[in-house]
């Protein structure tokens, strides 16, 4: 499904990534864990199209389809999804209608028709109601004044109506209490298919007590130094980072 | 200076200029070296429809400066008026028009100000509300790149009374939108909101000033703009409140987005404070679209340019939030959401 082969990528002067290759196939979920500082967000930010990060080598498909080719946007319609690690506020657009701005805007991107308004209303109320979220708070501006917690959970929420084929979740655990991981953690799982797949970010295992990965993966200094199955994240919570960051 | 007299007598050197502090930003006799011929008349059966059309209302035109000089708005009454501003071809005209509103009566005033050709034109209004009288006016201005145009509003309010209004404005090659208060305090209130988009090499000027002469009156301002290619923007607020006003409350906002490098915007509030116990305050910002913001717009699928549409109508929507005219807002939004799509 990713397919990420040799990247380099620099923001401004400086090389972040330095030959990174992944493969994640459909079905599953990978971890990528790893020091501060080594990559991970920078690898989220490359593999969505955020202006100012370069790839200078290697490529990253999708399915086949060469992502480092297409806009932000239209990566976006192509499926992929990125969890932000720090949510952005928007003043005055009120969250159900982004969401709906956005579903629609990538829909006619593929050529299917419009969600109506009373369709995404019902998927919307589901979808709230599995997140524990007040419904009155879709109503106001997207992030504005909410918490850190309320901000990854409006991340998740959007994932759910998006419904997008790859998910790369940045430090998705970062500002939850254990009861609102837990609900967040579901609604992740829930999201998990044959046909999908998804990249988990997390600097710490606890997260991974909760969305249970397939593969782990040790990202140091730019690049992936070691893979294994969940017992890695263990591994690496017991004894910390520190070889990585020596072999790298 | 004074525009009308230059106008009138076709004089030149009678246009306000950069050397006049309240017009150092629009600059009107550095821009045109003479005053154009007269404007041909008009006539108001050819203008073509307005964007009030189908509001409720009696219609009043003014084309090429010539329409009614008086409208009277009986004590206990409630009306909606639309008043179009109508110019076309490139001369010069002039008009003025007084409107009384009588005590406790309403007024809601739907204004447009539309084409202006190449001329120069100049409308000037005079509003007198009477004790616990109310005008809502609201108007929306689409003129031509190369129209001159100065509309000019003085306000005078009785105890009680209360004028709010709503400027929404896509500029000209130089226009001037002021309006002037004579505030009494004693329960008296006034808002003072407005709006521009400006592309291409338009310029907009929102001038106010409101005089506090007495206690207890309010004064709320909310005007927020976007600029974009080397269009350039004008906001000059003046609040003074004067010796004896105490209990007055003001309070004054203006915020600009640039989207260009080349365009410009010109901001100065004012607050002249001789009385003691007051609530006052302003606030001013200039910035630009939020990159990271439009980054994660974007990351959700919704194209850069749409992305941008709906950070602008949301910025300036809440100017349009503050309208109180049911009937109005929508049309105000209509036209807003048409602007911005066509930017």
């Amino acid at each position: 499904m990713l397919s990420l082969r040799n990247l380099h990528a620099r923001v401004g002067d400086r090389e972040i990534l330095k030959g990174l290759s992944l493969e994640v196939p459909a079905g599953e979920v990978h971890a990528i864990m790893g020091p501060n500082g080594a990559g991970k967000s920078t690898l989220s930010y490359v593999l969505t199209g955020r202006p100012g990060y370069e790839v200078t080598d290697g490529e990253a498909k999708l399915d086949g389809v060469d992502l480092l080719g297409l806009e932000a946007d239209e990566r976006a319609a192509q499926g992929l999804f990125l969890s932000f690690q720090y949510p952005l506020e928007i003043p005055g657009v009120p969250a159900l209608t982004f969401v709906r701005t956005a579903l629609n805007a990538q829909r006619k991107v593929r050529g299917e028709p419009e969600v109506s308004a009373p369709d995404f209303l019902k998927r919307a109320r589901a979808c709230a109601a599995d997140l524990k979220m007040d419904f009155d708070m879709l109503k106001r501006p997207l992030n504005v004044g909410f918490s850190g917690g309320e901000k990854k959970r409006m991340e998740i929420f959007q994932m759910a109506l998006l419904a997008p084929r790859f998910m790369i979740l940045d430090e998705t655990d970062s500002g939850l209490d254990i009861d609102a991981l837990r609900i967040v953690s579901e609604g992740v799982n829930a999201l998990r298919a044959p046909d999908r797949a998804m990249l988990v970010i997390t600097h710490y295992q606890r997260l991974l007590d909760h969305i249970r990965p397939d593969r782990v993966h040790v990202l140091a200094d730019g690049r992936i130094v070691a893979s294994g199955g969940p017992e890695l994240a263990l591994e690496l919570e017991r004894e910390g980072y520190d070889k990585y960051a020596r072999a790298a | 200076m004074n525009l009308g007299q230059a106008i009138r007598l076709r004089d030149a050197t009678l246009l306000p200029s950069r050397r006049d502090e309240d017009w150092r930003w629009t600059d009107l006799r550095g821009l045109l070296r003479t005053i154009p011929e007269p404007s041909l008349a008009l006539d108001p059966e050819s203008i073509g429809p307005g964007p009030f059309d189908g509001v409720a209302g009696e219609v009043l035109v003014v084309a090429n400066g010539a329409g009614p000089e008086a409208v009277e708005v009986e004590a206990g009454g409630d009306r909606t008026l639309v008043l179009r501003q109508v110019s076309r071809g490139d001369g010069a005209h002039a008009c003025r028009l007084r409107i009384r509103v009588g005590a406790g009566a309403r007024l809601t005033l739907l204004e447009s100000h539309e084409g202006g050709g190449s001329g120069l034109s100049l409308l000037g209004v005079e509003l007198d509300l009477g004790e616990g009288a109310a005008c809502e006016r609201l108007a929306v201005c689409d003129l031509d790149p190369d129209a001159v145009a100065v509309a000019e509003l003085d306000v005078r309010l009785s105890p009680g009374a209360r004028f709010a209004q709503t400027l929404l404005t896509t500029g000209s090659r130089r226009q001037r939108l002021e309006t002037r208060v004579s505030h009494p305090g004693q329960g008296a209130e006034a808002r003072l909101d407005g709006a521009y988009l400006l592309s291409g090499r338009r310029h907009a000027d929102l001038t106010s000033s409101v005089r506090h002469e007495g206690p207890d009156g309010r004064t709320d301002q909310l005007a927020r703009g976007i600029v974009d290619d080397q269009a350039r923007a004008v906001f000059q607020g003046r609040i003074v409140v004067q010796e004896g006003a105490d209990g007055t409350d003001a309070r004054m906002a203006h915020n600009a987005l640039i989207l260009s490098d080349r365009a410009e915007v010109d901001a100065r509030p004012e607050l002249e404070i001789y009385a003691d116990d007051v609530a006052c305050a302003h606030g001013a910002t200039v910035g630009a679209l939020d990159d990271e913001v439009l980054f994660y717009m974007r990351q959700r699928g919704l194209p850069e340019r749409e992305a941008r549409i709906l950070l602008a109508a949301s910025f300036l929507g809440e100017v349009l939030d503050r309208v109180e005219s049911p009937a109005a807002s929508g049309r105000l939004r209509d036209w807003l959401a048409a602007r911005l799509g066509a930017a």
